[in-house]
């Protein structure tokens, strides 16, 4: 219940202008914020067609409502070693733009956490850490109270063509 | 009474295109000097109904032109003139003319003449100077002796909205057989006490300056005879006559009010406004030709889906024993059956023969060529391979584009043919054909082949690629598909300026295709485009490996066997072929090209499944057949990417997805070499040049 209050006071405060919302959840420990609006729906973890000859972090695919869906794992994606799936394992569906087409793809994550509203001047603090590959799926780094939230950049993350 | 033509105009305009591609089809096949009258007669008949129409509807513009053409040909048909290539060409000219014409007034818009007049005067030029303004004089003459001024007097009695007639119907009517001024008498309207509102008080008086005849005129009178004075007399025949009538003393008393010829033209503007809606709509929503037959076959499954439909229920209000249970295994098997039916039927409406694409393509070729002055056979094959319809419209304008080129840069002039020991007349073949759920239309040419140092010093320049860059020959092909990408030395008005084949690959890729190139130096290139079978409905077997589903086309499955281990022998390091009857198999483990664990991998407890793609036989590996199901094919790439091996995914009946093996896709994954090979290659590039 409390939970719900907070997230309602987030989304009020989300209304202010300059401010976009971001959906976090966590990964090995850390917190990582997508931007609301391409979150399509959350979904618990079920059995997945596997794709032949796919990168390690494609798991599979999914029928959404009758559409093909391919499930990343965002563990791997970054190359953190992978967990077991289990029934708390969380899939989170968005609906990105990469190179002009639209796709839809699940993430899988370990749990999902929180909806911060952020102001456009503070998460556009990047860091410029170019020795590591992941550099690129990060849009911006923010401190939200004690906390500190990766900003994903999602076409990037999910553009599996990029080399 | 009055009938608004504007509704015919779809229909006007779709038969006249239709018309046309009748025409231009047949003048291609047409050979000057030899015409045969059929031909001839299937020409003059389109020229003739699009002449009709376009009077009908009143297009002048189209129906003076079609006029001419028409003369011409008659003249053809009485054997009093023979045919030339010259005027095939001004016909094929006028065809095009015609077409601009009948779309402009499709979208509304003012006709450009200037095409047309210059046509119009060449066709005079061959039919005779004389003969044509003679002809036309008479046109002319004809004319002015129709044209004459009636005084109408039209005075309805009273009742007449009760017989249930309305005076302005006729009225505009009447507008429409030519000028008119109207004068309406209302000095018999009495007091707003005495108005009957359901009674008529107004007369009439028009000046009608017309080409019909008087009979006309009465003939829109007809059917208030009985309820009105009316009389029709023939004035001066000038219109300067009616306009005097307005200052006579009548419509001058202030008890009679004029209405000008302003006051019929309300109802002309509001038709006017509502046509160019209906033709804004007409250009996004097209229609579609059905034939009958498969109309009323679909009537017939519906009337059955509701026959197996009320028997179900039927059932389903019964109490439940083991005999309902049974009719109901029935019942639902024959409702799967009348789904599966009525599926494909449905799927059929849109379906239509490649050759709507293809039938543009010899004229295409035709004028290219000459302008070229290149010699060129077109060759079509598979024109009866059935497409979407909305796939077969996005794809015309990229194979327009790819045929182009192959005539610009693939095919060689005559003489140099000629050098390097080849016929004088290229050849550029399209072929389509249906291949596990794809369509596959190729485009093939016998010229010169892409020249891949010229390809890739232009990358270079173009800062494509680097100069220490390597790339393998079709690494280099590849690159003509980048933006910004030409090689021809020139640029010509066909083709060059290098914003062909990016937009070509981008507009296939949104339909959700592929296109490819192979060339050859000197023997010739060939584009293959892919597309997917949208909406398209798959026959399958469904096949486990390890505990993977996997989907493979039936079309493609010659047999299912279990292996003779005795007539298995290994080729090399790790291909197994299997001897079957007269044929070498080899046996493609799908666990192991797909990379999954947990298979069974001895030959056997395994079952084999015999393929056949591009005539080869290979066969696929699988640990178990399952059920042989139709599936609807989803795309996989719409939100993945292609996977090699794959053409598409469905979902099964219990919800999961399952994949659709690619066997040509697979065969290559594979990397399947086999005794032999190089012939079939060679035989291959054979038929590329044939």
């Amino acid at each position: 219940m409390s939970e719900r209050i907070q997230l309602n006071q987030q989304l009020s405060l989300g209304k202010q202008q300059d401010e976009n919302q971001y959906l976090t959840f966590m990964m090995a420990d850390e917190e990582y914020g997508l931007d609301i609006l391409a979150v399509q729906e959350i979904r618990g973890w079920e059995e997945i067609t596997a794709i032949p000859n796919a990168a390690d972090f494609v798991k599979g695919a999914i029928n959404l409502r009758g559409t093909i869906v391919p499930i990343i794992d965002l563990r791997l994606r970054f190359g953190i070693s992978s967990i077991d799936y289990g029934p708390l394992t969380v899939v989170i569906v968005v609906s990105v733009y990469i190179r002009e087409q639209q796709k839809v793809m699940g993430l899988v994550v370990d749990a999902v956490s929180d909806v911060y509203s952020i102001s456009e001047e503070k998460a556009k603090d990047v860091p410029d850490f170019q020795d590591s590959n992941n550099a690129q799926y990060v849009s911006g780094l923010v401190n939200v109270g004690e906390k500190m939230v990766v900003l994903l950049n999602l076409a990037k993350v999910l553009d599996l063509n990029a080399k | 009474m009055s009938i608004d033509l504007s509704q015919f105009f779809e229909v006007f305009f779709e038969e006249s295109f239709e018309g046309l591609d009748a025409m231009e089809s047949e003048l291609l096949n047409l050979e000057p000097g030899k015409e045969d009258s059929e031909t001839i007669n299937t020409i003059f008949r389109a020229a003739h109904s699009i002449k009709g129409g376009s009077g009908t509807f009143g297009f002048t513009s189209v129906s003076d032109f079609t006029h001419v053409l028409e003369t011409l040909l008659d003249q053809v048909r009485d054997g009093r003139r023979t045919l030339t290539t010259e005027h095939v060409d001004l016909l094929l000219k006028s065809v095009d003319c015609l077409r601009t014409l009948l779309r402009a007034l499709q979208s509304e818009q003012e006709p450009d003449l200037t095409e047309a007049d210059a046509l119009r005067s060449k066709f005079e030029e061959i039919l005779g100077i004389a003969e044509a303004t003679a002809c036309e004089s008479n046109d002319e003459k004809a004319d002015e002796i129709t044209q004459s001024t009636y005084q109408i007097d039209f005075k309805p009695k009273a009742h007449l909205f009760k017989t249930g007639n309305e005076p302005l119907f006729m009225i505009s009517e009447l507008g429409e057989l030519g000028e008119i001024e109207t004068q309406v008498f209302h000095d018999a309207i009495p007091d707003i006490a005495q108005l009957h509102p359901d009674e008529c008080f107004l007369s009439w008086r028009f000046f009608l300056t017309t080409d019909s005849d008087s009979k006309a005129i009465e003939e829109i009178f007809e059917w208030v005879e009985d309820d009105a004075e009316i009389t029709i007399t023939v004035c001066g025949g000038i219109f300067e006559a009616s306009t005097e009538t307005l200052s006579e003393p009548e419509s001058a008393d202030g008890k009679s009010a004029e209405i000008s010829s302003a006051s019929i033209t309300p109802p002309k503007e509001i038709n006017k406004k509502a046509e160019p809606q209906k033709n804004n709509e007409s250009s996004t929503s097209t229609s579609i030709r059905v034939g009958i037959d498969k109309v009323d076959s679909l009537i017939n499954m519906v009337g059955e889906l509701v026959i197996t439909q009320a028997m179900l229920s039927q059932i389903g209000e019964q109490e439940i024993t083991e005999s309902t249970i049974t009719a109901l295994q029935e019942g639902l098997a024959q409702l799967a059956h009348n789904t599966r039916d009525l599926q494909e039927n449905v799927m059929r409406i849109r379906m239509l023969p490649i050759s709507f694409v293809f039938s543009r393509f010899p004229r295409l070729v035709r004028d290219i060529s000459q302008k070229l002055n290149k010699q060129v056979e077109l060759k079509l094959i598979g024109e009866q391979t059935e497409l979407d319809k909305t796939v077969m419209e996005k794809i015309s304008d990229p194979m327009v584009h790819l045929v182009r080129n192959s005539l610009d840069h693939g095919l060689e002039t005559p003489d140099k043919r000629i050098a390097a020991g080849k016929e004088p007349v290229g050849t550029v073949t399209l072929n389509a054909f249906h291949q596990g759920g794809n369509i596959v239309i190729e485009i093939m040419d016998d010229g010169q082949g892409l020249n891949t140092d010229k390809i890739r010093s232009k990358a270079i320049a173009n800062g494509l690629i680097q100069a220490h860059d390597e790339l393998t020959a079709d690494e280099i092909n590849e690159l003509i598909f980048m933006p910004g990408f030409s090689t021809a030395d020139e640029v010509s008005d066909i083709s060059g300026r290098g914003v062909g084949m990016d937009v070509v690959r981008r507009n296939i890729q949104a339909l959700n295709g592929s296109v490819e190139v192979a060339s050859a130096s000197g023997v010739g290139s060939t584009f293959t485009i892919r597309l997917p079978l949208t909406l398209a409905i798959l026959d399958g077997q469904l096949v486990q490996v390890a505990r993977h589903t996997y989907i493979i086309p039936l079309i493609s499955i010659v047999e299912s066997l279990q292996i003779d281990i005795t007539k298995v022998s290994r080729v090399g390091k790790d291909l197994d072929v299997l001897r079957l009857r007269d044929e070498y198999i080899p046996i493609l483990r799908l666990y192991d090209i797909f990379n999954h664990q947990g298979a069974i991998e001895e030959l056997d407890k395994t079952l084999l499944v015999v393929v056949e793609s591009d005539n080869h036989k290979v066969g696929i590996l699988v640990d178990d057949l399952l059920a042989q199901q139709q599936v609807v094919i989803k795309s996989l790439e719409a939100n993945y990417q292609k996977v090699d091996g794959i053409s598409g995914a469905t979902i099964l009946g219990d919800g999961r997805v399952s994949l659709i093996v690619d066997i040509t896709g697979l065969i290559k994954l594979s990397g399947l070499k086999r005794p032999g090979t190089q012939e079939l290659l060679v035989e291959q590039q054979g038929s590329e040049v044939a």
